[in-house]
């Protein structure tokens, strides 16, 4: 990480004036894992960012670099080591760092943004129409009747009305994400979250699902956020984006930076992690990041004089 | 032995039986705390999640804002229960049978075959019944109540719960908890009845027992606290098997591999539970006289 860009300087740079139209704060995340033999690995550090009402923030990274468990944390789905993860929501006054509240709390935040899982995480025991329908009949005290004409306009908004009575096991992925969608979106939330949503998904199902992500932002206005690696998706989705490797932001800023560093020439780039970045961004074979990997700790034993 | 590669310490790569032994001592030391670090940090978890259940249980039960879900309880009830019928009574009555064709040539011995009906009446409504119900039922559900459970840990839709301000132990163990519980009891009294019917028929067909004799002899035997020191049994057991099993799969991970580890897990933990829980239980119930 020697390498890497003085995030500080990086987020100062990147972040829009406003400061009153932020509705997600992260600072400071800091997670790490344990594992069976005791050892403790840094997964993510020093994460610091903002999102701002109605924009599409996109988290890239290689596999591995702590983009999902950056996801995990930012919905309380893991405990963090240190920072907060705060959120401003119109239900509660006060920002609310979901990483101290009590459960209850943590639900009512819960109850106002969506999440898009990577596999869509339908309930396999329910119909399609019966998975958008749970959290209308759990957090709404509505009529059934009223409920079965938000399903069907929630399945109808992502194209999947004619499937309501089938299983998930009857569909296939990028419907189930379709689903996935249509269900996160049930009490009209005001932020969404995104895990790979093209991921597994083949070309033209991934620009549809593209196109529901910003349509969806459009016309809900909602506050995105996308986790994925897929670089065409990202740059058709993202207002800003950040780049995560090593479980720290790389980079962050808006789009047109990201473009102008994915088409620069590699030759001309003379910083080293912008050569990295301009390799992960195009997708190259060769550069810094395949350098690195090449040379294994064992290689390095046996080649070492 | 001279070519032997030299260990980076200077030493032989080959260790004296001395030091390998020392070795394994070690390990097995290591592996056996391990496991035993495993062993509590499971009973403190099963501990916990009995805790969540029964506060859900009793705040679905008696609180108007949360939902008490009946139409799950009921499916669980009819899968847990309705679905092993068939298995229990069957094997109910091959224990009957069996428990009456080992005592009979004993009690023939000492000229007391009609006493036949006193030890199968009470072998079976103390102990048999529920604890061979108890044992049937961690295969048949407790394995199934795992799998399901850890399928859906896999395939995030636990996590898509707890997304949507869902508490898994709300909408997926107080039901499973509750059906496992009720179905056992119930159960238990099916078991009970085949079990002495399987006894009664053996005794009348295979060892001419007169039936009557056996009827009266059966009744005259029981008390109440036969029946409700079973029952209680049953519940106890009940519990042990969906705790086990809904923790095993809310804490299922690696895939299916993972998946298939928990349902072996439950059945053998199950088992291993009822068996020592029983154990305990009648060591009680014998200290109090009952």
């Amino acid at each position: 990480m020697s390498d890497a860009p003085d995030i500080t300087n990086s987020i100062v740079a990147n972040a829009p004036p406003e400061k009153d139209d932020i509705v997600i704060s992260v600072r400071g995340l800091k997670k790490s894992f344990v594992n069976a033999e005791g050892e403790r690995s840094v997964v993510l550090d020093s994460i610091t960012f903002d999102v701002h009402k109605g924009e599409t923030i996109v988290i890239m990274g290689g596999s591995g670099c702590g983009k999902s468990t950056l996801l995990n944390c930012m919905i309380g789905e893991l405990p963090i080591d240190r920072g907060s993860v705060q959120y401003r929501i119109s239900t509660i006054n006060d920002p609310v760092d979901i990483c101290q509240v009590p459960n209850d709390t943590l639900d009512a935040v819960r109850k106002r943004f969506g999440i898009l899982f990577q596999s869509g995480a339908l309930f396999n025991s329910m119909t399609l129409a019966e998975n958008v329908a749970l959290p209308l009949r759990e957090h709404s005290r509505l009529d059934e009747r009223i409920i079965d004409i938000m399903v069907a306009l929630k399945l109808q908004q992502v194209k999947m009305l004619p499937h309501r009575d089938k299983f998930p096991s009857q569909l296939s992925g990028g419907q189930k994400k379709r689903g996935g969608l249509a269900r996160a979106i049930a009490l009209d939330p005001e932020m969404l979250f995104y895990d790979e949503p093209s991921a597994g998904l083949d070309p033209v199902t991934s620009t549809a699902i593209d196109q529901l992500i910003m349509d969806l932002s459009d016309k809900l206005n909602v506050t995105s956020v996308v986790v994925t690696h897929e670089m065409d998706s990202a740059f058709r989705i993202a207002d800003r984006m950040i780049l995560l490797d090593k479980g720290m932001v790389l980079k962050m800023g808006n789009r047109a930076s990201f473009e102008a560093l994915r088409d620069a020439d590699p030759n001309s780039l003379t910083n080293p992690s912008d050569r990295l970045m301009n390799q992960f961004l195009n997708g190259f074979g060769e550069g810094p990041l395949t350098d690195a990997e090449g040379i294994s700790e064992f290689e390095r034993l046996i080649v070492a004089p | 032995m001279t070519d032997a590669p030299k260990h980076p310490a200077g030493k032989s790569a080959n260790p004296s039986v001395a030091n390998r032994a020392i070795r394994e001592m070690g390990s097995a030391t290591l592996d056996g705390l391990r496991k035993g670090r495993n062993f509590v940090e499971d009973v403190g978890g099963m501990t916990g999640l009995l805790f969540d259940t029964v506060t859900w249980t009793l705040r679905s039960l008696f609180m108007p804002k949360v939902r008490f879900r009946l139409a799950t309880l009921v499916t669980q009830m009819v899968r847990v229960g309705v679905n092993s019928i068939g298995i229990i009574v069957l094997v109910q009555a091959f224990i009957g049978c069996i428990l009456s064709l080992q005592l009979a040539p004993t009690l023939e011995r000492y000229g007391q075959l009609e006493r036949i009906a006193d030890v199968i009446a009470i072998g079976v409504i103390r102990e048999l019944g529920p604890m061979i119900t108890a044992i049937v039922l961690s295969g048949f559900a407790g394995a199934s109540i795992a799998a399901e459970l850890g399928a859906m840990v896999e395939s995030e839709e636990i996590k898509a719960l707890r997304a949507h301000a869902l508490d898994p132990i709300q909408f997926l163990v107080v039901p499973r908890f509750l059906a496992t519980v009720l179905m056992i009891v119930g159960l238990t009294v099916i078991a009970n009845v085949v079990g002495i019917a399987g006894g009664y028929f053996t005794s009348w067909l295979v060892l001419n027992v007169d039936p009557e004799v056996y009827i009266e002899s059966t009744k005259a035997a029981l008390v109440l606290s036969d029946l409700t020191t079973g029952l209680v049994k049953a519940g106890i057991f009940g519990m042990l098997i969906s705790m086990i099993a809904c923790y095993e799969g809310l804490t299922v991970s690696g895939g299916a591999v993972g998946v298939g580890n928990a349902t072996t897990s439950t059945v053998v933990k199950s088992i291993v539970a009822i068996i020592g829980t029983d154990a305990i239980i009648t060591a009680i119930f014998f200290a109090f006289g009952l």
